[in-house]
């Protein structure tokens, strides 16, 4: 099942560019909670941060608190331990070149040390079912190469390369934007399928996507959340004058 | 459009297609002058190796000297040895210097002088490489050894293997890292399980290069494994290695090691390209459709 996540006063660097700047907010359990806003304007540092992959980069710091079912992921854990609680889809499908169909979505599980056979086969069937890709592979799982896929059947793949080590939030930053809309529409299909099992945190650029998709949206501008509220009330009725003319297609 | 554009006129036609076929033709004529020596070494070799090579040049020791016959088993052995004890110190070291300049001393005082190091280690002639181990390895121990020729070897290895293992980790996207990190596998799992195995064709081809390029070295085996007109396989001892034995023919004053000589040099080539296929016959089995 999905946890909540809880952040307080979250504050990250690349370097001495302050990208995130006092970030407060709540994200419920087993919904899909979009991030929008214009390009850097630092939701995609915001969802790093969520799953400590932020802190990869050698300049980058961070500060503040950031709670995942009740545990601070920044001073209860360790970052290996958070990354497989919390999966990652990334915006340019990163499947592994080397590897097969099969391999690709056994890899989290095999690169931690798990080799049962059966367990593999089952969550690899189960995960690719679950990123609704089964059908189209399911008779070359172990010939074909993952980067022989489509991009938006290499997409399905990472996401079930990210179901398969069972985490409790799914973060995607931007997944459809490099896909064609049908894949697209493929991928939020999924999201709406995936959210009564995972919590799911989507960055994207599409407004429609995120209207689509989600039932609470935040809008971010310059490092900072302006607003966070049910998707409805976002798109209809925003709080913040900034938040109306970025949605109603003003700037950004 | 009715008007004619001034670059399509017939004189401008004409002069594209001279360009084009002179700058093809260029281009042919440079491939033919790159390939052509190769080929007529190539060529020259089996012609005048192919009629000395019979059973015996792979079975029996090389003749006493006023004696015709014999042939160069103990120095086929011998090089095959000496390039295993290169390989078995050159690749790992190697490797393990490739990884730590790309993955780990990015931009750090001691990856620089790595990288230097290994750029000037691959200047320097092959002969002062001999002597310096003759120093190192042969004088302290009062004598020649096969030991020694494998370190040698092992130490021009490496940096050719260091520095293509460093390019070819950092072809590998960084996407591909992230996607590993992201599943919460350890930083060094990653680096093993997914970035060098990714890069891993590329490293092979470095391995490769390095190892025919050690094959055919003579002159730090003059120092170092000095040869041997018997059978031995003793590490301590002075080994006998195929192009130590042609060097030896080559110079000498009868035809029949001239021609021992040239049977030598192709068996030589013809080892080092067999090598080189085999290993890459292996390591490309199971490579997967439409793999990258």
């Amino acid at each position: 099942m999905g946890v909540s996540i809880e952040v307080n006063n979250l504050n990250a660097w690349y370097g001495t560019n302050h990208t995130l700047q006092d970030i407060t907010l709540h994200i419920p359990a087993n919904e899909a909670t979009a991030l929008i806003g214009p390009s850097g304007c630092g939701k995609s540092t915001f969802v790093r941060c969520l799953n400590r992959m932020h802190e990869t980069n050698p300049i980058a710091k961070v500060t503040g608190e950031v709670k995942v079912g009740g545990q601070d992921i920044y001073s209860e854990t360790s970052a290996v331990e958070v990354r497989r609680r919390i999966g990652m889809v990334f915006q340019r499908p990163n499947p592994f070149p080397t590897m097969s169909i099969y391999d690709n979505v056994a890899s989290g599980l095999r690169l931690n040390g798990y080799r049962n056979r059966r367990v593999l086969d089952e969550v690899v069937e189960r995960s690719l079912k679950s990123s609704a890709l089964w059908d189209e592979v399911k008779d070359e799982l172990k010939k074909k190469s993952g980067a022989s896929l489509s991009g938006g059947q290499q997409q399905r793949l990472c996401i079930a390369r990210a179901l398969a080590v069972d985490p409790e939030v799914l973060l995607m930053d931007e997944p459809a934007s490099a896909l064609d809309p049908v894949s697209t529409a493929k991928i939020e299909d999924l999201i709406f399928q995936l959210k009564v099992q995972y919590t799911i945190v989507i960055v994207t650029h599409n407004m429609q996507q995120a209207a689509r998709v989600a039932e609470r949206t935040g809008f971010f501008l310059n490092g900072r959340l302006v607003e966070f509220d049910s998707t409805h009330k976002i798109f209809t009725n925003p709080g913040d004058k900034r938040t109306e003319d970025y949605i109603t297609g003003r700037f950004g | 459009m009715a008007t004619t554009h001034p670059k399509s006129s017939t004189a401008n036609r004409r002069w594209r297609w001279f360009a084009n076929h002179t700058a093809s033709v260029l281009a042919v004529a440079s491939t033919i002058l790159v390939i052509a020596p190769l080929v007529a070494i190539f060529v020259d070799l089996v012609y005048k190796g192919a009629v000395s090579l019979n059973w015996n040049f792979f079975t029996k020791l090389p003749a006493p000297v006023g004696e015709n016959g014999g042939g160069m088993a103990n120095s086929i052995v011998g090089s095959a040895l000496l390039l295993g004890l290169a390989s078995l110190m050159g690749v790992p070291i190697g490797i393990s210097a490739g990884i730590y300049l790309s993955e780990y001393g990015r931009g750090t005082k001691l990856s620089n002088v790595v990288r230097f190091t290994a750029d000037v280690l691959n200047g320097v002639p092959s002969i002062v490489m001999g002597i310096a181990v003759y120093g190192l390895i042969v004088v302290p121990q009062k004598g020649f050894s096969a030991f020694a020729g494998g370190v040698v070897l092992g130490i021009m290895m490496i940096p050719t293997v260091a520095r293509t293992t460093e390019e070819m980790l950092l072809m590998v996207p960084h996407s591909i890292r992230e996607a590993a990190l992201g599943l919460g596998v350890p930083n060094w799992r990653s680096m093993l399980s997914i970035t060098l195995k990714t890069a891993m064709p590329g490293v092979i081809t470095g391995c490769m290069l390095a190892f025919a390029r050690v094959a055919g070295e003579t002159a730090p085996l003059l120092f170092t494994a000095l040869g041997n007109e018997f059978w031995s396989t003793a590490l301590n001892q002075p080994i006998a290695a195929l192009p130590l034995q042609i060097y030896v023919y080559a110079l000498g004053p009868y035809d029949e090691w001239h021609r021992l000589a040239w049977a030598g040099s192709l068996v030589l080539v013809f080892l080092i390209v067999v090598s080189v296929a085999l290993v890459r016959f292996v390591t490309t089995r199971g490579v997967l459709k439409g793999a990258s």
